[in-house]
This record gives structure tokens, sequence and C-alpha cells, in this order.
């Protein structure tokens, strides 16, 4: 992935596209500024996402693992111990981040493919966990908590997306981002230039998770309720989907994945041009279709219309890594 | 004899790269003709023009047939038989079941053709059941010509088949060619750096450089001509 | 590894080859077993229907191996379409079928399908893309596949007849039903058929050729492409009867989310075994489901909510010790 320079143009859209955001909400009724919140969460998990498997290479399903310890750990501070909202959001970082560690050390002795299986299991597993401690966690029933008005979670959502936006951008350019994108290109050249391959992969994992963590508790915050369902294999597969649509590796992708992903659902229905029930079926009929025409997804096209040139075919952004068979 | 092969102006890429450049060549039935050249003269990929491995444009006929547009499992079924760089040989896999997929676009029993392949490589018999990857260099290359022998081929591709081996097992190879050719009928179009051999087995050859076709002629002509000789022929 | 063998090194005064450790360990597995049936009829009867629902994550486990084989696809989808294809079942029985000839229709249907899936959404995205296109493309075919059965026969719990009345078989004092019993045989069954096919057959010989090397499958006139959409069919009918015997299994509930957590058995099974062997998948399985029966059995926090965090576990610890799996090849990357 080449380095976009900070070109008076990308700062002109940044602003643009910050501004509509901003001013948005005016337009929008209440229910749909919620609905623009929980694009902003999925706006911070797929940046999550991306810092993982779109810098790094390394393919993670299960960061809705990780939206859960940060949901829950939301939850179980306001619901049990009477913290307010917003200081839970920072703890629900760390806590992410914990997590994000101790997955990601093992996952230190796995490529691509082997990695993808294991968080599979993760995001499959950490809702079965959160069933079996229903005294902590709630159980299957799970926690109620309280409300809030759709402009208190939009503009919360937004301003959390932005700050992670912010974060996530300084973090890519940097020595730091350099040596992630090194360890994508290739873990051999990474390792023998002395890039201390070990740390870098986990505090990837580390800070994705927390980010994850961090879209968890706004998740929660808008749902004001959390149960483990909330967090189930979908939810993972989701961020993934969104990721990849948008185009791994593309920050702008970020935000054309989260809205495909919160949106197009929604906009099926309504428009009845589809019933509730048909909605994963079209949801999966067009990621199949998005892969087949466009892999590198929707920011790719973005590039391709900009450049008016080749469109860079087959070198996806992203190996898993099984050189030679 | 008919003609069995026919290239005219042939040309085939590698993405952006040209690898042939108007190549016309014949081959008759029941002949042998060699392709001569430096490296990257573009011989390879002549051969894989025929069979279909290569982006190609241009007239490719097998007798009188075009398979200008066909890929190899279309040629295969047509009676090409190519053995490429590397040999092809399914390491994973048995000799036995090398044998049976050479012979995978027959129908029929193949005991008969069994029996024949026996008869040019007699210690394959006792090597059925061997892992095809753990032979040496000059038995993958034998295995190989067997597969070929088990397609029944009218046309034999054969690319390099001297690479990498020693003088004596060239020497046997060259050897089996001529006796396939003898008594088979099967016409072979041989792709070669060793050139001095192959002159003394094909009744004509042809001289690639740099995708085009620079001398063509029989053996004797273009062995007798000192100047082609030392020029194209290293020798 | 390295330091399992080095330290048995120390005691042993010879260097075992890595390569007997395994098999020693299984031989030692299954003399536990025997032993502990022999002594206790609970661990007999735990262990039967323990090696029951290793069968069932057995052919799903080799339905993911013969794809990952043959495309280096991991096909995530690979639960959805068993649950498919048994939810099609389901409906021929409706639809007045008795159980023996759904099943065999549903068997056809089942390559048919898996056949078509390849060509249609597969096919297209592996020619465009790498090989993450091709996992991200088959996670949508999960969410589309799964998404179909829910639209088309709703969410609700649906009731599948039973392919013969239950009927327990007393050995020794030892109550084995008739059902575990039948799914391991046909397990067993089907896992030999395909082996006999991949083995004996022209077209198995071919599919084989295909997926080590389509090049120079292609030069002796093997239709690539085509072996490729074979295999999916294969694959499909594997877990097809994956899907049969998980849905005549009493605690599995015929539902649209029925084969997740049997999926990732699978997964664990492929993985354990080395995700490019059958037979170790098939040996992974079935330690899989014997072992969380047992855990399930004897050790008390072990609920039915943990058995698959357990099953995670296991896996993890397998793939930190030996990455490549049981019975993979350890693959060097070379510098």
């Amino acid at each position: 992935m080449r380095l976009r320079r900070v070109t008076a143009a990308s700062v002109a859209v940044t602003v643009v596209i910050a501004a509509v955001i901003a001013l948005l909400p005016l337009t929008l009724s209440n229910y749909h500024r919620a609905t623009g919140a929980s694009v902003a969460v999925f706006f911070i998990a797929i940046l999550a996402l991306n810092i993982v498997t779109g810098y790094t290479g390394q393919i993670s399903i299960g960061h809705g693992a990780f939206m859960a310890v940060g949901g829950y750990t939301t939850a179980i501070l306001t619901h049990d111990h009477g913290w307010s909202d917003l200081p839970t959001l920072p703890a629900a970082a760390v806590v992410g981040f914990v997590a994000g560690v101790i997955v990601g050390l093992p996952a230190l002795r796995f490529h691509g493919v082997y990695l993808a299986l294991t968080t599979f299991a993760v995001a499959l597993a950490v809702p079965q966990l959160a069933k079996n401690y229903p005294n902590f966690t709630g159980g299957t029933e799970g926690l109620a908590l309280p409300t809030h008005s759709g402009l208190w979670l939009y503009e919360v959502g937004w301003a959390v997306a932005g700050v992670m936006f912010v974060i996530a951008w300084f973090l890519l350019r940097g020595r730091t981002g350099r040596a992630f994108r090194a360890v994508r290109d290739s873990e051999v050249a990474a390792a023998s230039s002395g890039v201390t391959l070990a740390v870098y992969k986990t505090v990837a994992f580390g800070i994705s998770a927390a980010m994850a963590g961090v879209a968890g508790s706004v998740y929660v915050l808008v749902n004001n309720f959390v149960n483990p369902d909330v967090f189930g294999l979908t939810l993972s597969l989701y961020i993934l989907i969104g990721a990849v649509v948008g185009g791994l590796g593309s920050l702008w992708g970020v935000l054309v994945g989260a809205a495909f992903i919160q949106l197009l659902p929604i906009a099926l229905t309504t428009s009845h041009i589809s019933s509730s029930q048909s909605v994963p079926v079209i949801f999966g009929a067009v990621v199949i279709g998005v892969m087949a025409l466009l892999p590198l997804g929707a920011a790719n096209l973005l590039r391709v219309a900009l450049h008016f040139g080749s469109q860079s075919r087959q070198s996806s952004d992203i190996h898993l890594g099984t050189e030679g068979r | 004899m008919g003609v069995l092969l026919t290239l005219s102006d042939v040309d085939a890429r590698y993405g952006q790269v040209q690898a042939l450049r108007g190549v016309g060549l014949t081959v008759d039935e029941g002949e042998i003709v060699a392709i001569l050249g430096a490296n990257g003269a573009g011989k390879t990929t002549t051969l894989r023009a025929i069979s279909g491995t290569v982006r190609r444009r241009g007239t490719i006929e097998l007798a009188g047939r075009s398979v200008a547009r066909k890929g190899p499992e279309a040629t295969a079924r047509l009676g090409v038989a190519h053995v490429p760089e590397g040999r092809g040989t399914f390491s994973e896999l048995t000799v036995w079941e090398n044998l049976r997929l050479g012979a995978y676009v027959r129908r029929g029993l193949l005991r008969e053709d069994f029996r024949r392949v026996a008869e040019y490589f007699p210690w394959l018999e006792a090597r059925r059941s061997q892992q095809a990857g753990t032979l040496s260099g000059g038995e993958q290359q034998m295995l190989a010509l067997a597969r070929a022998v088990m397609q029944r081929p009218r046309l034999l591709l054969l690319d390099e088949p001297s690479l990498g081996l020693a003088p004596l097992v060239v020497a046997e190879i060259f050897r089996i060619i001529r006796e396939l050719n003898d008594r088979e009928g099967t016409a072979v179009l041989l792709v070669e750096q060793n050139a001095r051999t192959s002159l003394m087995t094909a009744s004509r050859a042809y001289v690639l450089e740099v995708g085009r076709v620079a001398f063509e002629g029989t053996s004797d002509e273009l062995a007798s001509q000192d100047a082609i000789r030392r020029s194209y022929l290293g020798y | 590894m390295t330091a399992v063998v080095a330290a048995l090194e120390r005691r042993l005064w010879f260097r075992p080859s890595t390569s007997w450790i395994v098999p020693a360990a299984l031989v030692g597995v299954a003399l536990f077993l025997v032993v502990g049936s022999l002594r206790s009829s609970l661990f007999a009867q735990q262990t039967i229907s323990g090696l029951a629902n290793g069968g069932i994550y057995a052919s799903l486990a080799v339905a993911l191996v013969l794809i990952y084989r043959a495309t280096e696809v991991i096909n995530f989808a690979q639960g959805a379409l068993a649950t498919f294809t048994t939810y099609v079942a389901w409906q021929l029985m409706a639809w007045g079928l008795s159980y023996w000839p759904a099943f065999a229709c549903t068997l056809g249907i089942a390559f048919a399908g898996g056949f078509l899936v390849e060509l249609v959404a597969i096919r297209p995205v592996e020619r465009r893309g790498s090989q993450i296109t091709a996992v991200i493309a088959a996670i949508g075919l999960l969410i589309l596949v799964e998404g179909s059965v829910g639209w088309i026969w709703g969410n609700q719990v649906k009731f599948m007849p039973a392919p013969f009345p239950s009927h327990i078989y007393n050995v020794g004092g030892v109550a084995f039903s008739r059902q575990d019993l039948s799914t391991i045989g046909i397990s067993i069954a089907a896992v030999l058929v395909l082996w006999l096919f991949f083995r004996f057959t022209k077209v198995g010989l071919a599919m084989r050729a295909a997926a080590v090397r389509p090049q120079a499958a292609r030069l002796v006139g093997v239709r690539v492409s085509w072996m490729l959409s074979f295999g999916w069919g294969l694959a499909a009918v594997l877990g097809a009867v994956a899907g049969m015997m998980a849905a005549a299994s009493p605690s599995v509930l015929l539902q649209p989310s029925m084969m997740d957590g049997i999926l990732i058995y699978a997964f664990a099974a492929a993985v354990v075994g080395g995700l490019e062997s059958a037979a170790g998948a098939v040996i992974g399985a079935l330690l899989i489901g014997v072992l969380l029966n047992l855990l399930g059995s004897y050790v008390s926090w072990v609920t039915p909510q943990l058995l698959l965090p357990v099953a995670f576990v296991v896996m993890l610890i397998v793939l930190l010790v030996k990455p490549s799996g049981l019975f993979g090849r350890t693959r060097v990357r070379r510098v």
C-alpha cells in the first residue's frame, strides 16, 4: 500500500467529510441519529480491524469478541458499580488492550489460515463464556442500561470515532506505522531487518483490540442493553466484511464499509425490496459479488477513478502467508 | 508423409513481454524436428504455444485442424503430449499413478500400453509403487517419456530432455526417442540447448533468436555451416 | 516439540525421532480408553457417544480438508451448506418421502449444490482475487446460506424424523444407543468410500493430480477447473452426511445455526490433524469428540457452554506445540 502524502486534496476531503458528519444530525430524526451512532460504532470497529489486518497482514475474524470485552466492561461498570458512562470508555480500552495482547501472544506462532481459524473460534467461544458466568455478566438475559438521546449518542459516537481516526492516522504514519507495513509486506524481510517482530505484532493486536473494546462500549450505550448474543459470530463477520468491502488498508474504505454494513440492510427493508428475513441472503450475495468484481474494495474503486489509471489487479494488500505449497 | 503440425505467424506474450514474433514452422508426420537457440530465444514458449499453455496469436494447425484457441486439455485430447521443462512429473504420486495419468485421455483397457511402456523402460515395473519424487533426475525424465508413451500421441513435444543429466543418461534418452519415432511413428518436436546431440537425432532443425526463426534447414545443412554452428549452436 | 524430545533424550539415552511420538501417544490414548471402558460402564458409554460425535465432526472435517487441499480455501460455509442440505432432507420427508430415500436424494442434491456453488460463487472470485478474497467470499457464502435457511424455512426449531426407532443395546451392563452405533458406522463408511474413490478410480486420481500439480495435470488432459467443482460437490456430500447424523442426534436441534458449533469442532479436528491430511482430521475428530464427552461427564465445571471454549483451547495447545498439526508436514520457510 502506498503511503499517501498529505496532499491538499486529501486534507480538503477530510474536512468536508468531517463537516458533513458534524452537520448531518440536524436533518435527522432521533431514531436516525441513533442509527448514525451505530455507523460510528462500526467505523471504529473496522478501523480497529484494519490496524491488524490491513496493515500487518494478520487476519482476525474475531473482533466481535473484543467488542464484547469492552462492551461488557462498560455494562458491568455502569450497572453494578455505578460508574458514569464516558469514563468507562478508557477502561474498556485498557481491558481490550489486555485481551488483545492475550490473543496476540499465541497468535505470534500462527500464520494466515491458522490465525483466521483461531480468531473465528474466539468469536464463537467468547459469547459462550459470557453465558457461562451469569453472576458476572448477567448471563443470557443480559444487563439493561439507561437510555440516551439519539443526539447524545451520535455526538459521542462520532467524537470517539474522530479521536480514533486521528490516533490511527498518527500511528500508521510514524515509525510504528512503517514497522507495521514492513511486517505485512514481508515477515521475513522485516525479521531480518531488526524489527522486533513479536513486539510489533502483539502491540498491533493490543491496540486493535483496545479500539474494538471502545467500539463495543459505544455499541452497548447505543443499544442500552447487552447480552451474549449481541456480540455473536455475526458481528465479527460483519466487521470483517465491512473492512474488506471498504478496502483493506485504506482509511477511507473504513467509512464506506461501516456505512455499507449498517445502512444497506436498513435501506433494503425500508424500501421494501426485501423482507428482513432475506437481508442476510442479499448481504451474502453482495459480499460474494464484491469479491468477484472488486476484490480490493470500494476504496480501490475511488483510487482508480482519481487516477484514471489501470486497476491494480490480483495484488491484494493482504497475503495470508502460506508461502509455497 | 503428410504435414502434421503447422505454425504460421505465431506471436506469444507473457504479460507485456513479447516472447515470440511471427514464428513459423512445420513438422511432418513421423519426423523428428529440433528447435535450437540460446536461452530466452523463445524455444520453450513455442512448445507452450502449441499445447496452449501461453497466450498466443496466429495460425497453429494440427493435421489441418486449428488449435490456436485451444487449451492444453483439448490439445492433449487431439494427440499432443507435452513434456515440459521440469518434466511435469507428479512427485507426490507413485510411478504407477503417473503412468495412469499419462493415459488419462485414452479410453479402453491400458494393459497393452503398460506392456509397451515396460518394453521401453523395463525397470519401471519394479518401481511401480515408488513415489515419483524419489526417483533420480534421469529416471524422472524417463518416467516423463513413459507417461507420454502411455498417451499414444501423434506429436511429442519435448522441452530440454537432457537438462541436468549425465552424458550417458542423455545418450540413453535420445536413443529411446529415436526408438519411439521408429517403432510408433510418433512425430517429435524437440527443444534443446544441446545442439550437437539434437542434430544427430533430428532430421531438421529451426534456430530461434529473440523470438524469431533465424535459420532453418536439415540437420546436415546446419551442422555443416561453420558460421551458424559457432554463432548459434555453440560448437 | 523439540523441548519434549530433548527431555526424553536425556532420559532414554537414545534420540527418538519425532515421527513416532505421535503414533505412540495415540496408542496410549486408545489403551486408556479401552481400559477405562472395561472398568466403568459410564466411561464406556461416554466413550462410545464421544466417538459418535467424533464421527459427525470427522465427516465435516474431511470435507474441509478436501476443499483446502484442492483450492487452499478455508470453507467457512461448510457447516451452513450442511445445514441447508439437512433442511432439504427435512422438506423431502415433509412431502412424504421416507427417511432413507430422502437421505439418498439429499446426497445427490448436495453434490449438485456443492458443484454449482463452486462454479458460481468461488470460481469467479478465485480468478480475480487472492486467497483472502476467496476466504471472504466463503464468509459471504456462510451468511447467504444460513440466511437462506432462515428465509425459506423460518427460524423456529423443527422436528427431524428419526431414521429408525431408538433402541438400546445392552452389552455386559453397558448401554449403547443404536443411534450412536449407526453414526459411527456411517461415518466410517463415508470416509472409507471416499478413500476408495480417490485411490482407485480414474476421476479420483485426476482430482488428486489437479490438487497437487494443476499445470501438469492440464497437460495430461485433466480439466482442472471441473475437478475443483467436483471436489466441492464431494465435500458437500460429506457435509450432508454430517448434517443428517447431527440432526438425528438427540442433543442437536434442527435450526439455522445448527452446525455453527460443530463447524468449530470440525475445524479444530482438521487443524489438529494437519489441514492437509484427511486421516489426521478423522483422528483429530474422534479425539475431540471423546475428549469433550469425557470432560463433560467427569469434570464438574465443564458445562455444555464451556465445551466450545475448551475445544478452542485444545486446538490452541496443539497448534502451539506442533503448528502444522499432528500429521502435517512442517513447512520450512526459507529466507
